[in-house]
Order: C-alpha cells, then sequence, then structure tokens
C-alpha cells in the first residue's frame, strides 16, 4: 500500500498534542509544588495533631510556708464533633451520670458556642472528678470521637483570702485574641493575683505530636516522640500576706462592710488585706462555678468588689498627718503655731464643726484631739499665701504634689489587678467648677479635713500609715513576696520618698503617739507595744459615717502598719480603733485565747444586717482540709445551708 | 517472504522494540512500589507480603509478564484472522456481564471468578484496536463514504454503549480517543478542530455562567465574541478570501461601535437582541458571497459558525436541565467555579495537598503523610499518582510525565515505521488509549480535568487494567517485531 505522506504529517498533530498535554502539566506542577507552600502546612495539618500537656498551676504559699492553694487532677470530656459516630447515648448518659436532657443542653450549648467547629476539638464537659473519669476510661473506646484531657482544680487550705487569690476561669475569645498561648477550653487567672501572676502560674504547656489519619485515628507518636515537648510547671508563689492575719481580720470584719490592710512597713509587704464581705474562694472552682460566680455578682454587697483596694472613701481624719507635714514643709506652721478652735473653724459665716477641748492649740494636741479647725486654719493660710505662691491655684498645685508624693492621687501599683487610684483634686478641677480665680482656700476648706472631693482607698491610708512609720518613704506595696525561681519582682521593691523632710515625720508620729496615749484612740493603747494612732470618722453621702483608723506599731521599730475602714460604722472610735489593735496585737503577739475571745466578740458586733452564714461547700474532704477555719466566710446568697 | 519457523524466536529478540519493553518495566516496577508507599500502614509486612496490595500488584505483574511473553510468541497472522472473533466475543462478554456482574459501588462491570475479579472492558480495548485495525487494512478500505464512517464508527460506539450499561462511564469515555486514529487514517482535521472547540465552547460557557454583561451571562457574549474572531479567522486563513474576511471585519467592528455607543447614551443593549442578528447578518452576507468565492469553503464555515452559536446554547440547555445536580458540582468544582473541598472537591482537594506538599524533592519513600495516613480516597488505584508527588516531589512527578510522553511518542514512531496499516492502525490505537488515560488521570490528580475514574496505565493497582494495558502493549510489540516479514505489497 501506497504510503500517504500528507496524512503521515498528522503523526505531528498527534504527538504535538501529547507534548503539548505534558507540558502544562508540568507548569502545574511547578504551580503546586515549586511555587506554592500553602500544601505543605495543609498536609501537615490534616496528619500530625498536636495533644496539648497542661502543666501543673503555681501553688500558693503565705509568709510563713504555709500552704494555701495547691491542685488535684480533674478531667475535661472533650470531643471532635466530626469523628463522632452514632454511639449508645443511654450508656454515656449513665457513665457519666447525666439525664438525657442534660446530655442534649450540653450538646446544644456546645454547637451554639463561639469557637465551635466540627473539626476541632471541644468540650463537652468540664469538671469530671476523677471517680468519673475512672468509669467512663473504660468505656471510651465505645465512643469514638470523644477523649479526655487532665486538667487542675484549684484547692484552697483556707476559706479566706478569696479576694487576694483570685480564681481561674476559662478563657472567651478575647483572652485568645490577646494571647497566643491560650487555646479554647484553657484556663486563666481571673481576679486577684491568679489573675495579676498569670503568666508565671500557668507554666508553660507542653505538647506531644501524632498522628492522625482521615478518620481520624490515632497512629502512634510523630517520630517516635522527639519532638514533644515536655510542659514546664507554672512558678510557685510566696505571698506577703500571713494568712492567719488574713483569717483573723476576716473574723473581725464580719457582719460589716469594709477594708482592714496592713503592712510591713520597711519592706511594703502586704501582711492583711481583708475586703468584707468576703467568700470563701472554694465558691469559685469545679462544676458549680458558674452558678456561684453569678449569685457573688448580684449580690448586693458586692463580694467581689474588693475594698480594701479598689474603693475610694473619704479618708476623713485620717488626712490630717498629711496636712501637718505639708504645712511644717511649706514653712506654713511650725510646731508651735497655735490656732484658735471654738467648737470648729469659724471664719466668714463658714463653720466647720470640732468637738470640745482647749484653744488655741498647736499641731501635736491638734492631731491627739483630732481638731478640724486647726487644719482648715493651716490650709485656709496656705491658699492664701499669695506672698509665697502667687495665687491660690498655684497654691493648691502645691499642696497636690506633696498629695502625690504621698501616695494618694495615683495608683499605688498594688500586684493586683483592678486598683483605684482614689482622688486628689488640681487647680484645673476647681477652675473647671467655680472659675479660674474665683475660689480660695475658704471655698475648698473641706480638702483638709479629708472631706469634701477627696478620695482615698484603704490601700493608701495604710500606705501613709507605713510612710509616716518609715518617717518618710513607702515601698510599692504588694502581696506577692517572691516567686519561686525568679526572685523578687523589681517593682516590688521600689522605693519611694515623699517630698517631705524625714524631721516633720517625727513631730506627726508624736502626735499620733498621743492620740493613742490620750486622744481619740486610747482603746488602742497596748501596753508595751507603742502603737501610733489616727482616728477618722468620714462623713458621706451614703448614710451613716465611716469608721476609719490608721496607725502603726511599735512606734520606734515599726513592724506593722493598719489600715480599717469600716462603712457606716459611726466614730473612729467605735469599730475602726479596736479592729486595728486587734490586728496590731494578733500580728505582734500571735495568737491567744483572749484574742480569739476578743475577735469573737468583734465578729458578733454587725454594722449590717447581715444574715447568718452559710459554709461552703463542695465536698467532704473539703471542708476537712478547713479543719483552721478562723472565720465563717459572708456567701454569695446569704442563706443558712 | 517468508520466515522459517527455527528462527523465528532469534528473530523476535532482535527485532522486537526494547526500547518499549525497558518503559515497560520500569513503569511496572515502580507502580508496584507505589502501592506499596501508598497503601503502607505501620505495623504491616514486607512489599513482597501477598495479603498486601503491592504484593498482589508483584504477582498480578509476574502474571503480566507471562502472559507478554506468550503475546510476544503468537504469530500476528492470528491477530488478523481472528480480530473479528476476538471482537465479536469481548462484545457479547460486556454485554453478559451487564446481567451476571455484582453490584460493586453502583457499577456492573466485575466477573468473578473466586477469588480473582476481572474487568472485561480493559480488555476490550485491545479487541477494538485489533478490529479497527482490521478494518482499516481490509483491502480497498479508505476513510470516504458515509457507509465506512458508520463501520469504523460502529466499532469504537458499539463498547461505549455497553460499557456505559454497566455504569462504568468513565472507561467507556476512554474509546472517544479513537478519534485520533481516524484523525490519523484521513478524517478531516476539522472535526478534530471542531472536538476542540466544542471543549473550548464547554468550558466558556459554563466557566462564566455566573457574571452578567449585556444582560445575558458573560461566558455567552465571550462565546458570542468568540464565533464571531473564528468567522473571520476562518476566511483569512482557511477560505483565503481577504475580501470577505475584511468586510464581516469591518461589519463586526461596526456593530461593536454601535452597541457601544447606545450603551454609553445610556440605552440598553441585549446581548442576545446584538450578537444573534448581527451573527446572522453576516452568515447571510457570507452565502450571497460564496457566490463570488470559493462554494466549498465559505459554505463549512457558515455551518461552522452556525453550529457553534447552536452548540453554545445547548451546552447551556443540557447543564442547567438535563445534568444531575452530583454531576453540574463536580465539573463546577473542576472548572473552579464552585470551592467544596469536603464535598464533591474532597478527592481532588487532598490530592492537590498531597502533591502541593510534595515540593521539589518530595518527602521520601514511605514518608508521605498525605497518602500513608489515607486522606487521598482511592490512593493505590485512580489516584496513585498522588504517592509519587508527595514522596517523590516535582522530580518524581515531571519523571513520570517524561516516562509516559517517551512511551507515547515510541509508540508512534513504531505506528509510523511500520508499512503495513494493521500495524499503524492498532498502534495509534494504543497511543490514543494511553494519552487519554494519561491526560485525564493525571489531569484530575491534579486538578485539572473533572474526577472521572480511570486508572493510570500501569501504576494503578489492579490486575484487569495491568494485564489489560500489558496485552495492548505486548501485541502491538509482536506485530511491530514482524514488521519486515510484512512489508508493503
Amino acid at each position: 500500500m501506497r504510503k500517504d505522506y500528507n496524512l503521515e504529517k498528522r503523526k505531528f498533530v498527534i504527538g504535538g498534542f501529547i507534548v503539548a498535554i505534558v507540558l502544562i502539566y508540568i507548569v502545574r506542577l511547578v504551580q503546586l509544588q515549586v511555587l506554592d507552600s500553602s500544601y505543605k502546612a495543609h498536609a501537615d495539618n490534616n496528619a500530625f495533631m498536636e495533644k496539648v500537656i497542661y502543666p501543673s498551676r503555681g501553688l500558693i504559699y503565705d509568709r510563713n510556708g504555709k500552704l494555701v492553694v495547691y491542685n488535684t487532677p480533674e478531667y475535661d470530656l472533650m470531643m471532635i464533633p466530626k469523628d463522632v459516630t452514632p454511639f449508645d447515648t443511654v450508656d454515656f448518659c449513665n457513665t457519666l451520670q447525666i439525664s438525657r436532657s442534660e446530655f442534649d443542653q450540653r450538646w446544644q450549648e456546645m454547637r451554639k458556642g463561639r469557637n465551635y467547629s466540627a473539626f476541632t476539638q471541644q468540650v463537652f464537659m468540664h469538671h469530671l472528678t476523677p471517680e468519673d473519669y475512672g468509669r467512663l476510661q473504660e468505656k471510651l473506646y465505645r465512643f469514638p470521637g470523644f477523649f479526655v484531657v487532665q486538667r487542675i482544680l484549684r484547692q484552697y487550705s483556707y476559706p479566706v483570702a478569696a479576694n487576694v487569690l483570685g480564681d481561674i476561669r476559662e478563657v472567651n475569645s478575647k483572652d485568645i485574641e490577646n494571647d497566643e498561648y491560650y487555646r479554647p477550653g484553657d484556663y486563666t487567672g481571673d481576679l486577684g493575683i491568679e489573675k495579676s501572676y498569670e503568666t508565671w502560674l500557668r507554666g508553660i504547656k507542653g505538647k506531644e505530636i501524632l498522628i492522625r489519619d482521615a478518620t481520624g485515628k490515632i497512629k502512634g507518636r510523630y517520630n517516635d516522640g522527639a519532638d514533644d515537648v515536655s510542659p514546664v510547671a507554672g512558678n510557685n508563689l510566696k505571698l506577703s500576706i500571713d494568712i492567719e492575719l488574713q483569717a483573723y481580720g476576716e473574723l473581725l470584719m464580719q457582719g460589716k462592710v469594709g477594708a482592714i490592710v496592713c503592712i510591713e512597713p520597711k519592706t511594703g509587704e502586704i501582711l492583711a488585706l481583708v475586703s468584707s464581705p468576703s467568700y470563701d474562694p472554694a465558691l469559685l472552682m469545679g462544676k458549680e462555678r458558674g452558678k456561684n460566680y453569678r449569685d457573688l455578682v448580684n449580690n448586693r454587697l458586692k463580694p467581689l468588689y474588693d475594698r480594701s483596694y479598689m474603693a475610694a472613701y473619704p479618708p476623713g481624719s485620717t488626712f490630717k498627718p498629711t496636712q501637718g507635714l505639708i504645712f511644717l514643709q511649706e514653712g506654713i506652721i511650725s510646731t508651735s503655731t497655735q490656732f484658735p478652735c471654738r467648737h470648729g473653724y469659724i471664719n466668714a459665716g463658714l463653720r466647720v464643726g470640732c468637738h470640745g477641748h482647749g484653744s488655741p492649740i498647736s499641731l501635736k494636741p491638734a492631731l491627739q484631739t483630732s481638731c478640724n479647725a486647726y487644719f482648715c486654719w493651716g490650709f485656709k493660710y496656705m491658699m492664701d499665701k499669695r506672698s509665697k505662691y502667687g495665687s491660690t491655684g498655684k497654691a493648691f498645685e502645691v499642696w497636690k504634689n506633696h498629695m502625690v508624693s504621698m501616695g494618694y492621687g495615683y495608683k499605688l501599683g498594688i500586684d493586683m489587678p483592678g486598683e483605684s487610684r482614689g482622688f486628689i483634686p488640681n487647680t484645673a478641677f476647681y477652675d473647671k467648677i467655680y472659675g479660674e480665680g474665683k475660689w480660695s482656700g475658704q471655698t475648698i476648706i473641706s480638702d483638709a479635713i479629708g472631706q469634701g472631693e477627696i478620695l482615698a482607698t484603704p490601700l493608701q491610708i495604710a500606705n501613709l500609715s507605713a510612710t509616716i512609720a518609715n518617717r518618710g518613704y513607702y515601698i510599692t506595696p504588694h502581696v506577692v513576696k517572691n516567686i519561686e525561681g525568679i526572685g523578687v519582682l523589681k517593682k516590688n521593691i521600689e522605693r519611694h520618698d515623699t517630698d517631705i523632710d524625714k524631721q516633720y515625720y517625727n513631730h506627726i508620729v508624736e502626735g499620733m503617739r498621743m492620740a493613742v496615749l490620750g486622744g481619740t484612740c486610747t482603746r488602742a493603747n497596748i501596753p508595751g507595744l507603742d502603737v501610733c494612732g489616727k482616728t477618722g470618722t468620714a462623713q458621706n453621702p451614703h448614710g451613716r459615717d465611716h469608721s476609719v483608723f490608721m496607725g502603726f506599731a511599735p512606734m520606734n521599730d515599726p513592724k506593722i502598719a493598719v489600715c480599717v475602714y469600716v462603712e457606716n460604722a459611726g466614730f473612729g472610735a467605735a469599730f475602726g480603733v479596736p479592729i486595728g489593735a486587734l490586728m496590731i496585737q494578733r500580728y505582734l503577739r500571735g495568737d491567744s485565747p483572749g484574742l480569739q475571745a476578743q475577735g469573737r466578740a468583734m465578729a458578733s458586733r454587725h454594722t449590717i444586717a447581715v444574715p447568718k452564714v452559710k459554709k461552703t461547700t463542695t465536698s467532704g474532704t473539703q471542708a476537712d482540709k478547713h479543719k483552721k477555719q478562723p472565720s465563717k466566710p459572708v456567701s454569695s446568697d446569704g442563706s443558712e445551708e | 517472504m517468508e520466515v522459517r519457523n527455527e528462527d523465528e524466536n532469534t528473530n523476535l529478540l532482535g527485532s522486537v522494540d526494547w526500547f518499549t519493553i525497558i518503559l515497560y518495566l520500569i513503569m511496572v516496577v515502580a507502580g508496584a512500589v507505589s502501592i506499596y508507599a501508598a497503601t503502607y500502614d505501620y505495623d504491616k509486612a514486607s512489599m513482597f507480603d501477598l495479603s498486601e496490595y503491592s504484593g498482589k500488584q508483584f504477582m498480578w505483574a509476574a502474571m503480566a509478564f507471562l502472559i507478554g511473553f506468550s503475546l510476544l510468541l503468537i504469530d500476528r497472522r492470528i491477530y488478523e484472522a481472528y480480530a473479528y472473533p476476538i471482537y465479536g466475543f469481548m462484545i457479547l462478554l460486556l454485554i453478559i456481564t451487564i446481567f451476571v456482574a455484582p453490584d460493586i459501588k453502583g457499577s456492573r462491570s466485575w466477573l468473578v471468578f473466586g477469588p480473582v475479579s476481572l474487568q472485561p472492558a480493559e480488555f476490550t480495548k485491545a479487541a477494538t484496536a485489533l478490529a479497527l485495525a482490521k478494518l482499516f487494512s481490509t483491502y480497498g478500505f479508505t476513510l470516504n463514504g458515509w457507509r465506512n464512517y458508520a463501520i469504523a464508527i460502529a466499532i469504537i460506539v458499539l463498547p461505549i454503549l455497553c460499557i456505559i450499561l454497566e455504569k462504568e462511564t468513565g472507561s467507556a469515555l476512554v474509546y472517544t480517543a479513537l478519534i485520533f486514529v481516524l484523525y490519523r487514517e484521513g478524517m478531516s482535521g476539522f472535526v478534530l478542530f471542531a472536538a476542540l472547540m466544542a471543549v473550548v465552547y464547554f468550558v466558556v460557557v459554563l466557566k462564566f455562567a455566573a457574571a452578567t454583561f449585556m444582560g445575558i451571562p458573560l461566558g455567552m457574549v465571550i462565546a458570542f465574541i468568540l464565533v464571531m474572531t473564528l468567522i473571520v479567522g476562518m476566511l483569512l486563513v482557511y477560505c483565503r478570501s481577504w475580501i470577505l474576511g475584511r468586510n464581516v471585519l469591518l461589519g463586526y467592528l461596526a456593530a461593536g461601535a454601535l452597541a457601544g455607543g447606545l450603551t454609553l447614551a445610556g440605552v440598553h443593549v441585549n446581548g442576545y437582541a446584538f450578537f444573534l442578528p448581527v451573527i446572522f447578518l453576516s452568515l447571510l452576507y457570507l452565502l450571497w458571497g460564496m457566490l463570488h468565492d470559493d462554494l466549498r469553503k465559505v459554505l463549512i464555515t457558515v455551518c461552522f459558525a452556525a453550529s457553534s452559536v447552536l452548540f453554545m446554547f445547548m451546552v447551556d440547555i443540557a447543564f442547567n436541565k438535563v445534568l444531575e445536580p452530583h454531576q453540574q458540582k463536580r465539573i463546577m468544582v473542576t472548572l473552579g467555579i464552585a470551592d467544596d473541598p469536603r464535598g464533591a472537591g474532597y478527592n481532588v482537594n487532598q490530592s492537590k495537598i498531597a502533591i502541593g506538599s510534595g515540593g521539589i524533592m518530595g518527602k521520601g519513600f514511605l514518608n508521605g503523610t498525605q497518602t500513608k495516613l489515607k486522606y487521598v480516597p482511592e490512593q493505590h488505584t485512580d489516584f496513585i499518582y498522588c504517592t509519587i508527588g508527595e514522596e517523590k516531589g516535582f522530580v518524581g512527578s515531571v519523571a513520570v510525565l517524561l516516562l509516559y510522553l517517551a512511551l507515547i511518542l515510541r509508540i508512534i514512531t513504531l505506528a509510523e515505521r511500520n508499512h503495513s496499516t494493521f500495524a499503524r492502525v492498532y498502534a495509534y490505537c494504543v497511543a490514543s488509549y494511553l494519552i487519554f488515560h494519561l491526560t485525564i488521570n493525571i489531569g484530575m490528580v491534579i486538578g485539572l480535568c473533572p474526577v472521572i475514574g480511570i486508572p493510570l496505565p500501569f501504576f494503578s493497582y489492579g490486575g484487569s487494567s495491568l494485564w489489560g494495558f500489558t496485552i495492548l502493549l505486548f501485541i502491538l510489540l509482536r506485530i511491530d517485531a514482524d514488521r519486515h516479514s510484512y512489508g508493503s505489497w
């Protein structure tokens, strides 16, 4: 047969076709394998499952080495929805001891969750006890897609200091956004030092890299575990808090609303930070946390609100030592300067009342008797001293700067979340209210006696006490003494010197000592302890005066500075002084039957109608750990169990 | 020329195409090794264990070598003489299969003999090739006249129909590749061109169906413009009629300018109301122009343009009215219109991840995670190329492509060096099958073609496929080995 050369050329078309196809495919392979690197990540995502191993959270000890917070294991039941195949729900519910409707509800809630995805692990149930876990583990193979992650449950040795310790909660989407450490289902500190020391307490997560096939089955460890990372436990914390003093403080504050702050002046270490009403920290852990948290939030006395450093109160007469210091420093007065007091400060139609004592009066007796008139006159002379300052506005700025140097008006920087800065007004503030140049010392005379616009936290008042005890400086107050393995944080040993000369402090100390020996706080006169003190009776728009006490002891080698603030309890001498005196004794002299009896007596003196209190309640073992239970905490709902 | 029997074997060893055999052996061994990698599990046994896919594939391969060797011993005259009976027998087997085969994943294409299952459709490829070769080599047969075309097309369509009835659409489509054989043997290149254009229209119309332009789907607008370009192009290149081409082009440009002006003036111009009359008028003009020019070529141009427009509408209607939703989805996913990594696109998405994650050098033998952990379905059969892409990387993937290219080009060379029509047609049949399988299978795995379940010859797991292609290839090798005995006469 003759070859048709015309048709033979068609081999080039057919050959060309397959050459073109192969070229196109090679270009595609270049695109897939050489240019686009995202497929590698996709494949790794498919094949490798990182199993997180949670580190143990740091333990918390008190200043004397007593274990305050520790961990016990609990378990979270997790699931990957896409891997779940139909299973025996009755068996499942029985094993977990939940009802069918609870099961359905959990399923619904999980599906509605913000971070829900059928392809990632979801928390089906938190807080399985070791017993639950034991029952479940045997049957887990029957429920494909479910697995258990071990977590930690915080346990508390003492039912006190809830406000200091804080609690832990599950992270929300904001936490996850802000800190890439967190994954859905993780826990984070919520309040107190659990929150402020979160980064040390939480430790470093470990991971195990597992190989997972398309059906979700785990086929083993990647690289025989060579790339696994062991978790690093969180750092333990040593508190500056004396847990027994704290417990005693909470006992004293029962039935009252307010705060006690005790500071070791030399170190700024907070020995007790009591806020009342308080609650058992165990309320905010485990299964019942959600409900208990809601109850605490809704409680009208706001137990979650730490009055010791979040609440800003008028400091009342505890403010007077600062005024004496400023007047001395500014040369407005000398120790011998006398001002008249005719049952008060009476000038140009204005009267600030005072109680009966001799007149005229000098600085130390004025502190001893808490004379309003003396400090009003001093304040008026300082504000009106144009010869020195030029104007009231400028004089007030000088005054304000002294106040700031003594730790008022700004946050002190306590290592706790949510500190209030109190309030010290400045010139611009009054210019705005009264008009520039249209106000004088007389206009704002209440500032002189810690009323008016002045607000301070009990922590700031205690810090003032510590500053006076130190004769002119304070260390940033803090509740954590040191972090195991890290040491002392630099900000916790920062020394702040006030801009008042040391010599003037001695006069104030003498005045405060006189107040204890024969003035407003004679009930704090404990033989041998040389207590110095200053009462306060703070007027406030919310009813009865607040009862305030500020003091330190011993006079010449101060070991403890204290502030007691009891809302709506009348004169400072009524509640503030006795509570302060008991705290000082308890700390300096240690426990004694007499103090316990006096403590119980104080605990029974209520300023508000607080119903009797339930003991909290987790489990039997939990209650046993509360053997040393020195106080009955105010519960969330106030009802008796 | 006569060949003495005693010389046959020596002659055979000398004249058989060893290049092809070596390519074949490389592919089969590489295939079985890839299957071992694709099905490898941590606690599994050796590559040659008969309980493993790779072990079985080596067994299939050993038997395939035996079959291949046996086929080399059969005189080519036997193939020529029994081409029709073999074809008839295979068609009969296909028909029987429809009725006796068990339902396996919806398809009735497997004949079960105890532990062994075979797919007759794989062996029909060789039978059809033989029948086609026999037909074309019939004395005096040329691809002319409707009767001869009808016989040739019938030989191709018969197995297609049977296999469609077995619900193995993918395997049935393979036979459409024989259009290359018809083309080589004299069918107008125009048909091939039309087939190509049909694919282009299909893709364009569907790919741009969602967007609208001038009030009609954008895909239709592009297709209309394509048709108009084609008309002008054919007038200039094919009909070589410069005047007609110029006039039609100027007419289109004028119409386009008019439409543009109207749109700017704020008048809404409907696409159908614009393109259909313009194209219709241009075709009318061409019919009149025929009187002055080459009648046949212009008429073909007109017919081609008219059927193009018709085809566009048919695609649109067929896709939306005839195809099942899951078929629509599969096509849309392939064309990149719809994205569905967990549904219709799951296989392809995972297979792209497997190949893409291989990088340039690959993850190394048995280190592929995508395939080893079974993320890619059918990884040892239709998606075997994934394993190569993942573990051997770009280098290995390209090497496989080049192996195939070498094999196909070699077969075309064998076809053309044979002086007998029987050998040439048969060889082109083999080349066409391979072209189709390669294009569709690898195109599917790298996400360029729709998912059509056909194996990668010599690589994919399965005895039927391996044996079917071995038979195809070794019959060719024997026929080729005898090329000097059967010269042109």
